[in-house]
């Protein structure tokens, strides 16, 4: 055991798993722009986008799983966060349009020049710099997280509550950007981005970039999560998990662990969000849906929550199969198989694709003695959890 | 007697003849005033107008009206006046019979302007304050209220003079204010009587009235008014206060509805059913498939069709429920957030089943006879639908807390709500009350679905729209008792539409939140918590 967190965190399957998200980063890029479209080995730019959608999600799908999968907090609102953090990217990317829009006023997007609005709301200030927005992306969700995690906790809204809380939250945040005098494009959102750093965000090469980008955030994220899990704190997050009574008797701050842990999950979803904009190049309050944030919780469950590779498969997988079956013939079909999904994958099978593999890996390797214990990579971080903490509320 | 016989009988006599010299009179100033016709000239027939409107011959309505449609002619050679009737048939003007012999030939219509125009309307409008038909003359005294025109002054008088009915009265009265609140020639006394019946009046109206009085008002009535306004301006505000609160109530009562099954089934078994929704849309489904058989096969039923689709709703969503607690929750117990994830799943595809058997769009749900309508209450309408959706949910929630309280499914309800591993062991069949309240909850949800078909769309979607509004009231009214549940949604429905006026629907939803919010901080199950030494794990 080293004293330095991320070398600790740094285990065999780790890199592993780290080495083969660099492997695409770098790989998926160069096989888009550099191998001719020809080639069988082309990777098409409406791949690289769409990968890089899911990369996105699979950000989004690991910070749910770090609060939810370690610390038993089912945020239903997750969404909000992203989109937060994806209305931070998109406010920058509509001050670079410039007088390019179609009321080409130097300053004014077009949606505020469209509703008479004399000058550009304050909040909109200082958009126009790209660190600035690199700062909001990570401190407005963070921000929002900090205050409502706050009250929540401190008044230990758990478990359903506050499942129900959060999806008010997201809710009430969607039904705000719907309105055109919030000041955030109403309905239609922010679109018709030009470009990004001076690089024009169509163009494959920035697309590639952003894809590129994207995955080293996915790694960075899976690397700050991994280092927590692996950490004493993390060790206490489980503890909070099963047992948040029992945690809050033998002394422990319940409510700092949970603040904590709750904010850098924000914050995390809020970058994925912000890359996630300009790759779609546009967002819009539907984002806050709070459908969209369960959908998310389903990623998670169907990957194996508890387990972070799992979060970021089960993201990908599902987004997949949502692009694959909304078009092709099935399409009106897609929500039986998303539902029957949730019922399923909460019956039969609880622990996930990564979580039940790893779960008969344990088993088998229990029959057989002579291999060396899968426990001395970290048990705490490597054992999902059981299905739930076996309590009701109220009893 | 003999002597007051006589007498009697003169009387009669000289009665009689005295009626008859009238209407001889009546006849001949009728007949003068038919003459200014045929002079061609727009002096004339503003005389001519006037002069039979005071006639009160009974043909004067329909000359003047035929005046008003360009149907009224004349003929300078033969000194007659005629009209053409809706029928297209040439009528003589003095004796109402239609003319036999063939139009003259230099028929020429009477000649009309704009300054005629208005003269005509108000000479109608003071004709139809005498007509017989109570809803007219109400009609004719509201259009002299709106015109404010001094031309109807006597006919007012008369009309106020005769008239028996006591609405009609009054708003001939406020009409006759009007009219001498704009009337420079009006007495100082009359104009401070007129604005006392404004104030009387205190409404909108009556606001715009007093507002716009003509700049050489006297200043004595200019004050009086000033204080009227701000009277009336007092009432309307109480008023806006009552009518506020009653759609509050309104709110309050469906999000009741809504949540009430919400909350028996969370506080029995500590799961949220995120498809409690659904339940709502199939309640409301039902009543549409009801009232379509209806349509087709007996639609003399119509006016009951809510009565059947009630139960047959409670059924349907219940059967439902059973099926899904049996089916898929009772695998979750003792993990609430799954069967969230789970119900939520479900909701899906209850949502997307109804899509495709009914598909996506709006359904067409007839609102009974007894349903429809209002009526005013003092300065606010109330609509029948509204009212009744108040009173059946009062129903429903003192139906619900009977049954709780004095049946044998409501005891070992409680039971298990308190304390799970007690009633068990005390022999109560947990799961099985389990399905019960599952069936319950939904059957419930299936009603309210019943109910908001009455006010609002039917159609996929239904469900979602209410699903957080019902969350929040079980968050707020905890889950310890019903009343909870009935002061948390009476209270949110009436703070949400206090909070419209000021911030909008969007921000007041947004401030409930948060009130919410804050609200859980001092108590976080809720207003109506369970007490108890239980801790969870």
């Amino acid at each position: 055991m080293t004293a330095f967190p991320l070398i600790r965190a740094l285990d065999r399957g780790t890199t592993v798993f780290l080495a083969l998200l660099a492997a695409i980063a770098i790989a998926v890029p160069l096989l888009n722009l550099l191998v001719p479209a020809t080639s069988p080995f082309h990777l098409s730019s409406y791949f690289v986008a769409l990968f890089g959608k899911y990369i996105c999600y699979a950000l989004l799908a690991l910070s749910i799983d770090l609060i939810w999968g370690y610390c038993g907090i089912l945020s239903l609102g997750h969404g909000a966060f992203f989109a937060l953090g994806g209305y931070a990217m998109g406010m920058y990317l509509m001050r670079q349009i410039g007088t390019r829009g179609v009321y080409a006023n130097p300053i004014l997007p077009d949606f505020m020049v469209f509703l008479n609005w004399p000058e550009l709301p304050v909040y909109w200030y200082g958009f126009q710099s790209f660190p600035y927005a690199l700062l909001m992306i990570v401190l407005v969700p963070g921000l929002l997280a900090l205050v409502f995690g706050w009250f929540a906790f401190r008044s230990r809204v758990t478990g359903v509550y506050l499942s129900i809380i959060t999806q008010a939250l997201t809710f009430a945040l969607m039904l705000g950007f719907f309105r055109n005098n919030f000041g955030f494009g109403g309905n239609n959102g922010l679109t018709d981005f030009k470009d990004i750093l001076g690089y024009n965000v169509q163009a494959p090469g920035t697309r590639a970039a952003l894809f590129a980008i994207s995955t080293l955030a996915l790694m960075i994220g899976f690397l700050i999560c991994r280092a927590i899990v692996a950490s004493k704190l993390g060790k206490v997050l489980v503890a909070i998990r099963d047992a948040e009574s029992r945690t809050r008797f033998l002394g422990y701050r319940v409510e700092s662990y949970k603040l904590f842990v709750f904010t850098l999950s924000a914050c995390m979803a809020g970058v994925a969000g912000a890359l996630y904009v300009p790759q779609v190049g546009i967002i819009n309050p539907s984002e806050f849906s709070p459908g969209n944030s369960i959908e998310a919780v389903i990623w998670v469950a169907v990957g194996g929550r508890g387990t972070l590779t799992g979060a970021i498969l089960g993201a990908v997988i599902v987004n997949y199969g949502k692009t694959y079956f909304t078009s092709g013939p099935l399409a009106p079909y897609w929500l039986f198989m998303l539902g029957g999904l949730f019922v399923a994958v909460t019956l039969l099978l609880p622990r996930g694709i990564v979580g039940s593999v790893q779960h008969w890996l344990t088993r088998w390797r229990e029959r057989n003695p002579g291999e060396p214990s899968p426990a001395a990579n970290g048990a705490a971080a490597g054992s999902p959890p059981p299905p739930e903490p076996a309590a009701r509320p109220a009893e | 007697m003999r002597a007051f016989c006589e007498r009697l009988l003169a009387l009669v006599v000289a009665l009689s003849v005295l009626c008859v010299a009238a209407s001889a009179a009546r006849a001949d100033a009728y007949d003068d005033a038919l003459a200014h016709f045929l002079a061609d000239s727009f002096d004339e027939t503003i005389e001519g107008i006037n002069a039979v409107v005071a006639s009160g011959h009974p043909l004067a309505e329909k000359v003047i009206e035929a005046l008003q449609a360009g149907r009224l002619l004349f003929s300078a050679e033969q000194k007659r006046v005629f009209f053409k009737d809706e029928g297209d048939r040439l009528v003589d003007a003095a004796s109402g019979a239609p003319s036999p012999a063939a139009a003259p030939a230099d028929l020429a219509p009477v000649r009309l302007n704009n300054r005629l125009r208005r003269i005509i309307e108000a000479a109608l409008g003071g004709l139809t304050l005498m007509s017989p038909n109570p809803a007219k003359r109400l009609e004719a005294a509201q259009a002299v209220f709106k015109s404010k025109d001094a031309n109807a002054l006597p006919a007012l008088d008369q009309a106020i003079a005769k008239e028996t009915v006591a609405r009609i009265k009054r708003a001939l009265t406020e009409a006759h204010a009007a009219v001498i609140l704009y009337l420079d020639s009006a007495s100082q006394a009359d104009k401070i009587d007129a604005v006392a019946v404004m104030r009387d009046r205190g409404d909108q109206d009556a606001l715009a009235v007093l507002r716009g009085l003509p700049a050489d008002t006297p200043p004595t009535v200019k004050q009086l008014a000033a204080d009227a306004v701000a009277a009336i301006e007092r009432t309307l505000a109480l008023w806006e206060t009552v009518q506020n609160a009653w759609y509050g109530i309104s709110l309050g009562s469906v999000l009741l509805l809504a949540a009430i099954g919400l909350a028996i089934t969370f506080g029995v078994m500590g799961v949220i059913n995120m498809a409690h929704g659904e339940m709502v849309m199939l309640g409301a489904y039902t009543t549409f498939v009801v009232q379509e058989v209806i349509r087709t096969r007996y639609p003399g039923l119509f006016d009951y069709s809510l009565f059947i689709a009630t139960p047959l709703a409670f059924l349907i969503a219940g059967f439902v429920g059973v099926l899904i607690e049996r089916g898929i929750i009772q695998f979750l117990y003792g993990r609430p957030l799954e069967t969230l994830l789970a119900t939520w799943g479900l909701s899906l595809i209850l949502q997307q089943v109804v899509r495709t058997a009914f598909g996506p769009t709006n359904k067409d749900v007839g609102n009974p006879s007894w349903m429809s309508g209002s009526f005013d209450l003092g300065h606010i309408t109330v609509t029948y639908n509204r009212l009744w959706i108040v009173l059946f949910t009062l129903l429903v929630f003192a139906l619900l807390l009977a049954l709780l309280r004095y049946t044998r499914l409501g005891l070992e309800m409680r039971a298990v709500t308190q304390n799970r591993a007690m009633a068990a062991s005390m022999g109560i069949r947990t799961g099985w009350i389990d399905a019960m309240t599952f069936g319950l909850g939904s059957g419930i949800a299936g009603i309210a679905g019943v109910a908001l078909s009455q006010i609002d769309n039917v159609s996929p979607n239904l469900g979602q729209g209410y699903i957080i509004d019902s969350f929040m009231v079980v968050v707020f009214g905890g889950v310890g008792n019903l009343w909870g549940t009935l002061v948390g949604a009476f209270t949110l429905g009436i703070a949400n539409k206090f909070l419209e006026p000021f911030a909008g629907a969007v921000l007041g939803k947004i401030a409930i939140l948060v009130m919410i919010i804050l609200f859980i901080q001092k108590r976080p199950r809720g207003l109506f918590a369970l007490k108890g030494r239980a801790v969870e794990a």
